[in-house]
């Protein structure tokens, strides 16, 4: 699963966004439902489901003539992963800063 | 990923060009010099980093208006070899404040030389950041395993 590497952490970083995700966690919703669930339009609902979509926390489906939306199995899998990259980005960074000679700080 | 505690932990490590005493004094006292800066949860700009150097310290983000996150506990402070801290930031990217639902994260420092450094990190206990985690990972691979999972997941949060 490719995600940005940002993603994770700022996907739920936004409040209406986790107010999104926490009611999918209860059960699957159609976007039409979400948007009457939470104080922004239904346009701004299926951006926010977008984001969400790509940091792999949640899944969408076909279901007749609307798309159905539920919490991905992959969540925590992808929670791992971000915890991955936060430290091999962490390592790295930190190679660059005690590599520094101290009179250089 | 064919045990449980491959699941459950992740590891990174790293060699440096720096001595032991060196490499375990950056690490801890300047964290904040190589964090990513994407990782805040603060609805500002972090001003500083600071990390107490005890065990029952706080390794905590100050914002520019005078917030804090306080994030990670002090569990273990041995320089300059190695430190364990908690990891208190729920899967839903908020501040746990309940001990018993957090991961800890282990930092080990070996000289390889005079002037290198092995730097080896163990995030491990992931499962402990919520309730039911392995019984889904165990469980069928149909809808029913995670959304009950995250169902139960969501009711401990709004228990608080």
């Amino acid at each position: 699963m490719e995600t940005d590497a940002t993603s994770g952490w700022t996907a739920l970083g936004d409040p209406t966004r986790r107010a999104i995700f926490e009611w999918l966690v209860d059960r699957p919703r159609a976007v039409g439902e979400l948007a009457a669930l939470v104080p922004v339009s239904r346009p701004a609902v299926s951006q926010h489901l977008k984001v969400l979509k790509r940091a792999g926390l949640v899944a969408d489906r076909q279901r007749g003539r609307q798309r159905i939306y539920h919490a991905d199995q992959e969540g925590l899998a992808a929670l791992r992963a971000d915890l991955d990259r936060f430290w091999n980005r962490t390592l790295a960074a930190y190679k660059t800063v005690v590599e520094q000679p101290p009179e250089e700080r | 990923m064919n045990t449980r505690s491959a699941d459950t932990t992740v590891h990174a490590s790293i060699v440096v060009d720096a001595p032991l005493a060196r490499a375990f004094e950056v690490f801890t006292e300047e964290f904040g010099r190589f964090k990513p800066p994407e990782h805040n949860l603060l609805g500002v700009e972090i001003a500083e980093t600071v990390f107490e150097p005890r065990v029952g310290g706080h390794l905590y983000d100050r914002g520019v208006d005078g917030s804090t996150c306080h994030w990670a506990r002090v569990l273990v402070y041995e320089p300059p070899t190695r430190v364990v801290l908690s990891w208190d930031i729920s899967p839903t990217w908020q501040i746990e404040t309940d001990p018993a639902k957090t991961s800890e994260w282990e930092v080990r420092f070996t000289a390889e030389t005079d002037d290198r450094t092995r730097v080896e990190i163990e995030h491990r206990h992931l499962d402990r950041h919520g309730d039911g985690w392995e019984g889904v990972r165990e469980g069928v691979a149909g809808g029913e395993g995670w959304p009950l999972y995250l169902e139960r997941y969501a009711g401990v949060l709004a228990g608080r």
